[in-house]
């Protein structure tokens, strides 16, 4: 076998292995791209609410078109036939009706749910005061709804539950369904069973509502009624296409327009398959390195593999155009330490992101590391072998004349350029304090007008938010609802205070076993109670003998069995207590989301009392902005680490090879007036920075020094040869056009690192050349 | 001969209400020139679960058109403000909030009260079929409900008093139950 047939024989064997692993690969686009890889317990349970938590799972719909009623019709239609799927746990539009299972549930079983049972509301004292007080309430207008209560519930327990509940907002109501606040939508807030992180089944669920919207609509004879769906699902799936879509699009594009460089220069095919063989086998290591490592690949990483395809193609290019004369054995030992040099700065650039949390970020690393290293091991190893001597260039001398003239140009401009640096530079630090995005909202795919959507739907259905919680961990079921008690006594002094508004609770519908059994015990026995009941209404405008229902009932309420979870299957309860309590592989937690005070639209909570407050009881406080800020800061911090962390790395290794400090300078000058150019530019054109752009400054450093070193290189030989030189302008090309088309992207982690690379790598060069020493002819 | 007398006698029966200056629509021009006030209020609320009525007290102020506040004192502290379609209740430590043009039939019960105070015929004429009787100084508007939501809640409303002041409603529930709320107006200035 030659060595040819051996070389291709290996490398096919290779690309079998990682295809077959690419083809078992899972690719996710979902959040979690950027979810931190090793959360602390607040970011754990911010990571386990956008996995599993409730708001996720929420779908807010508006019908729009025809008229009320028509909009009414179509909204109790649409109830209809999807409270029957099992795809939704629940489907709320505000019709009569829907809340009766839950109040039946809370009346049948009050005696054990109420926080006001004690054994002493149940003394003569306690009996007569709490009578009163209903009575009192009859006089109050709300007394028309508790009166037809108050023969078997004298004592008030219904008004006890259902005031602790303090329901938000309430949507508008028109025509017996929720409305807009315009009256021009019919409103629908729907629950999903899939998680909010299963992408599929959000949007088979999506699909769903709309397809059973278009059955209503004609059912009810409205021609002109359209839906409009948001939430987080909608997010996720938006998210997911676009990713979708853009990876496709932007790979296409990229790879077309480096096909036509390549056709243009190579004017053979054969030379232009063997040119991609090392693009090919470096995205597929890097795709099959990042899928064995995560186990995971996120749509993202792929996404940014149209940019190493245009710097991965540098290196055959380099091979072809200069080993042209050469042969493969003379290229190898006079440009392949350089080209090495210059594989090497990328490696160390990349792999300073393998160390990030940001688990998206790592990937992009290790994924660019192991595409570049591939791609340039396939040039050096295999390449030659199956391209052998044969592979005449077309003579790309002619190139060569404008190129060392524009060189020449670029030199006389060295001046101006150290004074627009100088320039650019006082712009970045003069506006400073503007230059930063300030949250992790930079990098969502969730477009602004989506976003505009999904902040109109929810303040017209009042959809929660969950912004603060408490959160408690426990080892088991009823110790979590025990200490959820334990925390609700202190967050009801809060409400007290007027601090917090409110709050919810598993326990409230779920109580602790224990807390139920004693409730149970404060009832008196049926005998004792109509004792104690007589004398207590003795002079009451409430005889106790109109009270017969009232003995029936605790009679029933102490020999009725304690409420389990299963107890509230069928009602809207079990929702609100499995979304608030959760099991995990070792334990149970329980959240108590926070609701501010009362009437005061956007205000905060003042966060201190509730820590305090809290403090001691095992409830960790969260405000999920904050933590969501937070996150972002520690990335973009980490990033800078990283970065400049990856630019030692880059200084050290071309130190060590170069050995010279006058070398090393003069191929880090034209880098870092590349970087703030760039940077300059970006912040002019107006975008807002954000961590991507930040690492879009290390790539320009990593990428941009394989033209600085060639520079160096020809400075080393004082002669800069016409293929080198024609080679270089060719590598740069591919590498604008792969990093560029990323400039077009949606995706704002892919347009970052398009916007600065792009230009940069070809600032890079320019600046590379502008200070490179003058040639001689 | 005797025929003919009664006949007469049933015409004039009916002509005389027409026959007197004293009209619902003279009625809503008084009211309606009436810009708001304080009176001071007793509620009493017979229900047949109670062996005696339920009485509460305080006052209410009114400001045309559609500002009504009733500060009930006793027995319970208890606020309740109608401003425009928002009705808010203040009880103790609760606060409750209601948007009236989510609920009809509660938005037709308050349209009685408002519809009266500020003289709205219109509004009054919405929900409910009007009666009057007596005169200018001392006159009756019996409110029959014309939906049947409505007087599944309430059968008749009594609103009575003198010129453009009301002087008590009366609400007569479908269960039999009652309430008389009386007012007195308190000189302000």
């Amino acid at each position: 076998m030659s060595a040819a047939a051996r070389a291709f024989l290996i490398w096919l064997l290779a690309m079998l292995a990682g295809a077959a692993v690419v083809w078992n690969s899972h690719f996710s686009a979902d959040m979690s791209f950027f979810l931190p890889a090793r959360p602390s317990a607040a970011q754990q349970v911010l990571v386990d609410q956008l996995k599993e938590g409730v708001v996720t799972r929420l779908l807010m719909v508006a019908i729009e078109g025809g008229d009320a009623v028509q909009r009414a019709t179509v909204s109790r239609q649409l109830h209809g036939r999807l409270e029957k799927l099992p795809e939704f746990v629940a489907v709320e539009n505000g019709q009569a009706g829907s809340l009766d299972a839950d109040r039946d549930f809370l009346f049948r079983h009050r005696y054990l749910l109420s926080p006001a049972v004690k054994p002493e509301r149940f003394t003569v004292a306690g009996l007569r005061e709490s009578i009163a007080n209903s009575i009192d309430l009859l006089a109050s207008p709300a007394g028309m709804l508790i009166k037809p209560l108050l023969p078997r519930d004298p004592t008030g327990e219904m008004i006890e539950l259902l005031s602790g509940l303090g329901a938000g907002a309430q949507p508008n109501v028109s025509e017996g369904v929720w409305a807009s606040r315009d009256g021009e939508r019919a409103m629908l807030l729907i629950q999903s069973a899939a998680l909010g992180s299963d992408t599929d089944a959000q949007e088979q669920a999506i699909a769903t509502i709309r397809r059973q919207f278009a059955e209503s609509a004609s059912e009810a004879g409205v021609s002109d009624a359209r839906i409009v769906i948001s939430g987080p699902g909608v997010f996720a799936v938006k998210s997911r296409e676009t990713i979708k879509s853009e990876v496709s699009k932007l790979s296409a594009i990229s790879t077309l327009a480096i096909i036509a460089v390549l056709l243009f220069v190579y004017r053979s095919a054969r030379l232009l398959t063997l040119g991609l063989l090392p693009v090919v086998s470096g995205a597929l290591a890097g795709i099959v390195a990042v899928s064995l490592a995560y186990g995971t690949v996120f749509g993202i990483t792929v996404g940014f593999g149209s940019a190493l395809i245009g710097e991965a193609v540098d290196y055959s290019i380099y091979y072809f155009v200069q080993s042209g004369r050469l042969g493969a054995a003379e290229w190898r030992a006079r440009f392949w330490p350089t080209i090495r040099l210059g594989v090497l700065t990328s490696v160390g650039g990349f792999s300073a992101l393998l160390f990030s949390g940001f688990p998206g970020l790592a990937q992009l690393g290790l994924y660019s590391l192991s595409g570049v290293l591939t791609a340039a091991l396939v040039t050096r190893f295999i390449l030659p072998a199956l391209a052998g001597n044969d592979h005449p260039v077309r003579d790309l001398s002619h190139l060569a004349p404008p190129l060392k003239q524009g060189i020449r140009i670029m030199q006389s401009l060295r001046w101006p350029v150290i004074l627009l640096t100088i320039a650019a530079l006082t712009v970045l630090v003069i506006d400073r304090h503007q230059l930063w995005h300030p949250n992790l909202s930079a990098l969502s795919t969730v477009s602004a007008e989506d976003s505009a959507t999904d902040m109109a739907l929810r303040a017209d259905i009042g959809a929660p938010d969950s912004r603060y919680m408490a959160v408690i961990t426990a080892a088991d079921r009823e110790a979590a609802l025990q200490a959820a008690e334990r925390a609700g006594r202190q967050l009801d002094a809060l409400v007290a205070k007027g601090i917090i508004g409110g709050y919810d609770s598993p326990a409230r519908f779920l109580p602790s076993q224990a807390m139920q059994d004693s409730r149970r015990a404060s009832l008196p026995a049926g005998d004792e109670l109509a004792a104690r009941l007589k004398l207590a209404q003795a002079d009451s405008p409430l005889a106790a003998n109109k009270l017969g229902a009232f003995l029936d009932e605790v009679a029933k309420a102490r020999a009725q069995g304690n409420i389990t979870r299963e107890t509230l299957t069928g009602t809207s309860l079990a929702l609100v207590v499995d979304s608030l309590l959760m099991q995990r592989p070792d334990s149970w937690s329980v959240l108590l989301p926070l609701r501010p005070p009362a009437g005061v639209e956007g205000v905060d909570i003042d966060i201190e009392p509730v820590r305090a407050t809290l403090a001691g009881s095992g409830a960790l406080f969260i405000d999920m902005k904050f933590e969501f800020d937070r996150l972002y800061n520690d990335y973009l911090d980490e990033a800078t680490l990283l970065s400049l962390a990856g630019f030692a790395a880059i200084v050290a290794l071309l130190a060590v090879t170069l050995r010279s400090a006058r070398r090393l300078g003069a191929v880090l000058l034209p880098l870092l007036l590349a970087v703030i150019l760039v940077i300059a530019g970006v912040h002019l054109a107006g975008e807002q920075l954000h961590l991507m752009h930040l690492i879009g400054m290390l790539l320009i450093v990593a990428v941009g020094s394989n033209y600085a070193l060639f520079f160096d290189r020809a400075g080393k030989e004082h002669r800069l040869d016409p293929p080198t030189l024609a080679s270089m302008a060719i590598a740069n090309l591919t590498t604008a056009i792969g990093f560029g088309t990323l400039a077009l992207s949606n995706v704002p982690v892919l347009h970052a690192v398009g916007i600065t690379v792009g230009p940069g790598a070809v600032l890079a060069l320019l600046l590379a050349a502008c200070f490179s020493e003058h040639q001689r002819d | 001969m005797i025929k003919r007398l009664l006949g007469c006698l049933f015409l004039l029966a009916l002509a005389l209400p027409a026959s007197a200056a004293f009209d619902v629509g003279q009625l809503m021009t008084d009211l309606a020139r009436n810009k708001g006030g304080k009176a001071k209020f007793t509620e009493k609320k017979y229900i047949s679960l109670l062996d005696k009525p339920v009485v509460s007290s305080g006052e209410m102020s009114y400001t045309a058109p559609d500002r009504l506040e009733k500060r009930t004192l006793q027995p319970k502290v208890e606020t309740l403000l109608l401003d425009k379609d928002i009705l808010s209740i203040e009880r103790e430590k609760q606060k409750l909030s209601i948007n009236l043009a989510n609920q009809p039939e509660a938005l037709a019960f308050v349209d009685s009260i408002r519809g009266t105070l500020s003289g709205n015929r219109a509004a009054l004429e919405k929900n409910y079929a009007l009666h009057l009787s007596g005169n200018a100084d001392k006159w009756v508007l019996t409110l029959l409900p014309s939906d049947q939501k409505i007087s599944a809640l309430v059968l008749r409303i009594t609103v009575s008093g003198s010129r453009g002041l009301v002087r008590s409603i009366e609400y007569l529930q479908a269960d039999g139950d009652r309430s008389v709320l009386n007012m007195e107006p308190v000189e302000t200035k």
